[in-house]
């Protein structure tokens, strides 16, 4: 047993929902910080190649070697759907939290009373499915079209920040797919409700994160 | 009812065993797979970061003594490795440099105390994210053996070094090594930096979140402070590695050219072009030099808490030190230009970074001359642990002067291929870091196994390796001045380089002495463990939370409560108080005295 040496404590006591829900968040903001440092870096590489010149053995002579990539119009579609699914997922969270909300006392009571709720959080799923199997034909299409990953340095760019934004948005789909399971095994609302609010906020941050590789690599070309 | 004794004296408290119940956010692990293995306890896990860091330092060192062999006896048959030919000897100084830096350096002072004491010192009961905490070491846990596997496989290790510059590093052809071996190197560190971001993470959460009432950022100890300051380090600097570290492996394996340029192979052209080594280089010092103050802040957090706990003086300078800190670790994303000097980088660029680099000497300087402060006219008690951090500041003034040198593009030029350059870095970033791994070791070692450890092997063991890491590495500032060339294999092959084959010599016999001294360490570190004598909780009457608890601390690390904290944490010798220190939880002397109605 522990022997303390003050006459200065408190009983612990487990953390509320609001104090678990803040700490989720924290360490989501925090999370973020270093997907978005990639994503700085990548950028940092994409100009500072897109600037580069390259030896010609043939001519002896400095060549731009910098071919533009035309960017295959699925790629608005798959944003329209990543951008719906940002909507649905934001309409999931706010339904679970006020399942959270109305909870009983002590907050980890297992399920919802609330019957015949809208299914936010399939929604949000399929859609990102979908957006992931959107950017899987594009990539199809960009090959079609003769651009591979190594054919010319703006197609390897294209590949690479795809190709990590889509891992990225995995991982929520994965946690997206706990959450659902979860539903399914009736765990606590509270929990529930935290797993799907950092999730929301990291699945909005995702989709502005595309918004933003889709900007750079359609307008810096 | 229990009793502690703090420091000689004995208050009595009730506890509340219900409160015990249900304290933890994850009860106390009973079977050894949850309780040992796959623990998710801080303080578990912050010693399987010690562990494993200790592992990999008796590799790294291993890997530097067969080195020292070599440079003095370049025909020497080795065991295992029979005749070291130059591509060995470039795998043994890329494994050692990747292994210390990462494996040691980042991992012990960080993921090792930080992880067992951060939770303890703020008046947490755990990480904010226990789960994630133990995928972390883990995780890290895989990039070393990822990073061993590269000895084994067909080529041996990369010969690239541990900065891993391209295009050497970027070609399969390019080298023995920059095979399987490479893209096992690479592996592992990405595999390094996505554990090393997820402790950072849990750090951060639970400073900002889980401190105990009343233990303001103001009253955090340093050592806090620092693991704080670290972890946002490396929040910021490891997802850049990790980016350029999977730029590189697409370069390698799928055929882009992010860091190769037109480059021909034994003749060949490569298929790459337009690529820019550059960029790699850029990349890697951005995280390469906050790299340097991850290594070492949390050493300094630690040596300024030792110096004033060993002095009975409150710090020189609190906030002044946290300031310090800040700026350092600000700076430190200013700098990394001050690597590539000799990349033919505009001079005006270079002036930038020189400046910049410069300007570190000055919260360094402040630091500095706080510790003197602090020591300044204090009862110094010259216990192992104080030894070691004065040994760090020693270190770390001779290590960090010979940075402004280095600083200066012009005199950089001549200086960077040679040993000058080795003896810097080890010093400031190898030695005075090991030196806090050192002192930590011995100052919280009552704590962590509840025994003290031999003070007379202690002290044996702090003069043998403070002289010796002096004899190692003064010697090669006067070898680099005399442009003695780093990553050389054969010295002996060089007419002038051989003029300084003495010099070789005695810095390898510092070594061999140095490192035969640190068994005297490890010895003393298990004999200790079962034969130490019992410790009390409170053995070096310091007045941080890890003294307020059970020796070794219990599962949720105040028994079912949680503290209060009155104070800052370096109240010595206070005026009026009943004795030399007043622990963070107990009421100040004021507060005392207002209760007593003497206000």
């Amino acid at each position: 047993m522990a022997s303390i040496a003050t006459t200065a404590t408190l009983t612990w006591v487990a953390p509320d929902y609001a104090t678990r829900l803040r700490r989720a968040r924290l360490g989501l903001l925090v999370a973020l910080t270093p997907i978005l440092m990639v994503f700085v870096s990548f950028t940092s590489a994409y100009i500072v190649r897109q600037g580069l010149p390259t030896l010609d053995p043939k001519t002896n002579l400095l060549v731009k070697d910098w071919i533009p990539v035309k960017l295959p119009t699925l790629l608005l579609v798959n944003t329209f759907v990543l951008l719906l699914s940002s909507l649905g997922m934001e309409l999931a969270r706010r339904q679970f939290r006020g399942e959270a909300v109305l909870a009983p006392a002590g907050t980890d009571s297992e399920v919802s009373s609330r019957e015949n709720k809208m299914p936010w959080l399939a929604m949000t799923l399929i859609l990102g499915l979908l957006f992931l199997f959107g950017q899987w034909t594009a990539w199809r299409q960009l090959a079609a079209s003769g651009f591979y990953v190594s054919s010319t340095p703006s197609s390897s760019f294209v590949y690479l920040l795809t190709g990590t934004h889509a891992v990225h948005l995995m991982g929520g789909v994965l946690a997206l797919f706990v959450a659902s399971i979860a539903a399914l095994f009736r765990r606590a609302v509270a929990t529930r409700s935290i797993v799907i609010d950092v999730t929301a906020w990291y699945w909005h941050f995702m989709a502005g994160l595309w918004v933003y590789i889709l900007c750079l690599l359609e307008f810096a070309r | 009812m229990v009793g502690g004794s703090g420091g000689g004296e004995t208050i009595t408290m009730s506890t509340h065993e219900s409160a015990v119940q249900a304290a933890h956010a994850h009860g106390a692990p009973q079977g050894f797979i949850r309780k040992w293995v796959f623990s998710l306890d801080h303080k578990v896990i912050g010693l399987q970061y010690y562990f494993l860091a200790l592992a990999a330092v008796f590799v790294g060192m291993f890997l530097s003594l067969l080195m020292r062999i070599h440079l003095i006896w370049p025909t020497a048959v080795l065991p295992f490795f029979g005749e070291i030919k130059p591509e060995t000897y470039l795998s043994l100084l890329t494994m050692h440099g990747t292994i210390m830096v990462f494996f040691v350096l980042t991992t012990a002072p960080q993921g090792g105390f930080g992880n067992y004491f951060l939770p303890i010192q703020i008046g947490a009961p755990d990480m904010a994210f226990p789960v994630l905490n133990m995928l972390s070491f883990w995780t890290t846990f895989l990039g070393f053996i990822v990073l061993l596997a590269a000895f084994f496989v067909t080529g041996g290790a990369p010969l690239h070094g541990w900065t891993g510059y391209a295009p050497l590093s970027a070609l399969q052809s390019a080298g023995p090594g920059e095979g399987l071996g490479a893209d096992l190197w690479i592996t592992s560190i990405a595999i390094f930096c996505i554990g090393a971001l997820m402790g950072a993470l849990n750090f951060i959460t639970t400073t900002l979140d889980m401190r105990a009432k009343g233990m303001t950022m103001m009253r955090m100890p340093l050592t806090v402070w620092a693991w704080f300051i670290t972890a946002i380090l490396g929040l910021l600097a490891f997802g850049v590695l990790l980016s350029a570290g999977i730029l590189l492996l697409m370069d390698r394996n799928l055929g882009t050219s992010f860091f190769v340029p037109l480059v021909t192979v034994n003749g060949q052209l490569t298929g790459h072009k337009g690529g820019s080594p550059l960029l790699w280089q850029h990349l890697f010092w951005f995280f390469g030099h906050p790299e340097v103050y991850i290594a070492i802040l949390p050493a300094m957090g630690l040596c300024s808490q030792l110096l004033s706990v060993f002095s009975r003086k409150p710090i020189f300078g609190y906030k002044a030190m946290v300031y310090a800190m800040l700026s350092i670790g600000f700076l430190g994303f200013m700098v990394w230009g001050h690597h590539m000097f000799m990349s033919g980088m505009s001079p005006y660029t270079a002036f930038a970074f020189s400046i910049m680099t410069m300007g570190i000497g000055v919260p360094s300087a402040i630091k500095t001359f706080n510790w003197l402060g602090t020591i300044w006219r204090g009862r110094i008690r010259f216990h192992s642990p104080m030894l070691f951090a004065i040994g760090f500041v020693s270190l770390f003034v001779t290590g960090g002067i010979s940075g402004p040198f280095l600083a200066q593009p012009v005199l950089d030029i001549y200086l960077h291929e040679t040993y000058f350059v080795i003896a810097h870095f080890h010093l400031i970033m190898g030695v005075a870091s090991i030196f806090g791994i050192f002192a930590a070791t011995y100052y919280w070692f009552p704590k962590m196994f509840g025994r003290m450890m031999n003070e007379t092997l202690a002290k044996m063991h702090f003069w043998l390796t403070f002289v010796g890491a002096y004899a190692i590495f003064m010697p090669m500032h006067y070898y680099g001045m005399s442009a003695g060339l780093r990553r050389y294999s054969q010295s002996t092959e060089v007419a002038y380089i051989l003029k300084l084959l003495p010099l070789q010599r005695f810095i390898s016999i510092a070594a061999f002495i140095t490192i035969a001294s640190q068994f005297i360490f490890l010895f003393n570190l298990f004999w200790s463990m079962w034969k130490g004598k019992k410790a009390s909780d409170n053995p070096w009457e310091a007045t941080t939370l890890e003294w307020i608890t059970a020796t070794p601390p219990p599962h949720d690390n105040f028994g079912g409560q949680t503290p209060v904290i009155h104070n800052g944490p370096y109240e010595y010798s206070v005026p009026g108080a009943p004795r030399d220190f007043v622990m963070q939880t107990e009421p100040s002397v004021e507060d005392q005295d207002k209760k007593k109605g003497k206000h």
